[in-house]
């Protein structure tokens, strides 16, 4: 077992057992900041798939995000009302009707702006996919139907068949089992002839069309299954708050996603779970002491990008393995 | 005679004033080696990028096996069969060898949207793959990342990089380029033997390569070619010495 095996392990068992621990001593404060990891590191293994593995710099994931939110919020409110949809489709508070539908807009949604958005790159790529987010940010702002400006509040959390969501372990349990599933989706893509030739767009784009793969075609689809994984966490963290507003659609958001996979080691398979355990953990602690938290984590940040430039897993497992 | 596998007509393009390629006509027959020499921004590599498709000739023709490829971005080239490699090594630096060569079997294979089994034991794609570098005399660097193989070797990987997706034609550019007297000999061996498998356009400066190689020589001058012809007619072309062979011919 390489050391950043181990150290994946350990993250992995410590998400897991921390909240337990907080559970069975009656602190549920302590459980609901675990989900919340869990589920900001979910959307980032989405963005890492298309930034880490892919070399997309993607400033609109909160696009995906937002999307996934408004609709498990959509269909939430539709369904505590007794309304349809349209056309006498009738709404839904299954979970797991929800996920797949949030991971169906989002990756249609992902396909055009992914179509456009990457025949640029570089500054380019960057600025295109934080429009393409802000587009869809001031439509739900503009939009009255659904709270608007004051987004939408969940009456309570949808249902999952034989778990109570209302608790709060149950529900983090349900919110880990999907970043599991999430980051071994991340690895066996890694290691596939998929990942193989993403991989080698980002590292040499014109190698790889030199032996008739386009990167286009690889980037897109890398894109749309990002945006999809993004897009599912987006459902979660509605559920979660038991809210959805403008402000998960917001390029804070997206500049968040990023920050989580900087901290934590870009291209790592835990980067994100350990990006999202320091971001939440500084948001806690940090945020308890001043408001100007961010300041202090922006200082963090600058530290990692100045001397550690694999994140957090870096500097504990040294250089990636080659294979 | 039998038909050009690449024809080349009246191909141009310019970068403002400069014409890099001006008017160039030129065929490659099954079974042949064809040198383009010529001084250093004679205009050479433009060439291979416009064939390759890396970069779009201004106007001009570019046929491939019958077919019309001038429309055809460069995956779409290497794909009809066109396998180049380039002045300076490309690879994917991370990757090692193997994997580098493991890409352009997958590439030939044309499953590049396969997601869940993995290629680190796969067999369809190693054992090729090993087969190749062993035939450049690399397989024991297999292991290593291209970042940290020698120049040399890149320049092996290239090569078995291009066999790997068995092509219909190789475009090489200037594959000596540092190679060391020891290695250009090797290599002009190994190239010898190629011209079975597939035709070979050789961007090439080293002369004594060029002189054994090639069936047919073009002499590329500002973007001009200024003669084509068999080795010996090459050599005593009075304006090839002058423009480029000088006192070494």
């Amino acid at each position: 077992m390489t050391r950043e095996t181990t150290i994946n392990l350990v993250l992995a068992l410590l998400l897991l057992g921390a909240p337990m621990l907080a559970a069975s001593l009656g602190e549920p404060f302590y459980v609901t900041l675990a989900t919340r990891i869990a589920v900001l590191a979910l959307a980032a293994v989405g963005l890492n798939l298309a930034l880490g593995l892919g070399g997309l710099l993607s400033f609109g994931h909160a696009a995906f995000f937002g999307l996934g939110g408004y609709v498990a919020g959509i269909l939430a409110t539709h369904a505590f009302n007794a309304e349809p949809l349209f056309a006498g489709i009738p709404a839904t508070t299954s979970m797991p009707l929800i996920w797949i539908t949030a991971v169906a807009v989002a990756g249609l949604v992902a396909l055009p702006i992914g179509a456009i958005s990457l025949r640029t790159s570089g500054v380019y790529f960057i600025m295109i996919t934080l429009a393409f987010a802000q587009m869809i940010y001031y439509f739900a702002i503009s939009w009255p139907a659904y709270g608007g400006e004051d987004g939408l509040s969940l009456s309570m959390r949808n249902a999952f068949p034989g778990v109570n969501t209302a608790k709060p372990l149950p529900y983090f349990l349900i919110c880990y089992a999907a970043l599991m599933a999430a980051l071994l989706l991340f690895r066996v893509v890694e290691g596939s002839r998929f990942g193989s030739a993403l991989q080698a767009a980002r590292q040499n784009g014109t190698r790889l069309a030199a032996v008739g793969i386009a990167p286009f075609n690889i980037r897109l689809v890398a894109f749309a299954v990002s945006a999809m994984i993004t897009g599912f966490a987006g459902a979660l963290y509605a559920d979660l708050n038991r809210f959805v507003g403008p402000s998960m659609l917001s390029w804070h958001m997206s500049g968040e996603l990023i920050v989580l996979i900087i901290l934590g080691g870009k291209g790592r398979l835990f980067g994100p779970v350990a990006g999202a355990m320091i971001f939440v953990f500084f948001e806690y602690v940090l945020g308890g002491i001043t408001e100007r938290w961010q300041f202090f984590l922006g200082l963090i940040l600058l530290g990692i990008v100045l001397f550690a430039r694999g994140g957090l897993l870096g500097l504990l497992s040294g250089k990636p393995r080659h294979v | 005679m039998s038909e050009p596998v690449l024809e080349i007509r009246d191909l141009r393009k310019s970068f403002g004033a400069l014409k890099a390629t001006d008017g160039v006509s030129l065929e490659l027959r099954p079974g042949q080696i064809h040198a383009l020499i010529g001084p250093n921004g004679a205009g050479k590599s433009t060439l291979i990028h416009q064939i390759a498709g890396s970069l779009k000739a201004d106007s001009g023709t570019i046929r491939f096996l019958g077919q019309d490829i001038g429309g055809l971005d460069m995956a779409a080239r290497a794909r009809a069969g066109l396998a180049r490699s380039f002045q300076i090594s490309s690879l994917a630096q991370e990757f090692t060898a193997l994997r580098n060569v493991m890409l352009a079997v997958q590439a030939r294979q044309g499953s590049s949207f396969r997601f869940f089994r993995q290629v680190t034991g796969d067999k369809e794609l190693i054992e090729p793959a090993m087969v190749m570098l062993e035939r450049v005399d690399l397989a024991a660097r297999a292991h290593v990342p291209a970042a940290e193989l020698s120049h040399g070797e890149r320049r092996q990987l290239e090569i078995a990089i291009a066999l790997a997706l068995a092509p219909k034609a190789f475009l090489f550019d200037e594959p000596m380029a540092g190679m060391g007297p020891e290695g250009s000999k090797r290599l002009t061996a190994f190239l010898d033997g190629l011209r079975q498998e597939a035709p070979m356009l050789l961007v090439e400066h080293d002369m004594d390569a060029v002189f054994a190689l090639a069936d047919r020589v073009s002499v590329l001058v500002y973007g001009r070619i200024i003669a084509s012809g068999t080795v010996d007619e090459i050599r005593s072309n009075p304006e090839v010495r002058r423009a480029y062979l000088g006192e070494a011919a």
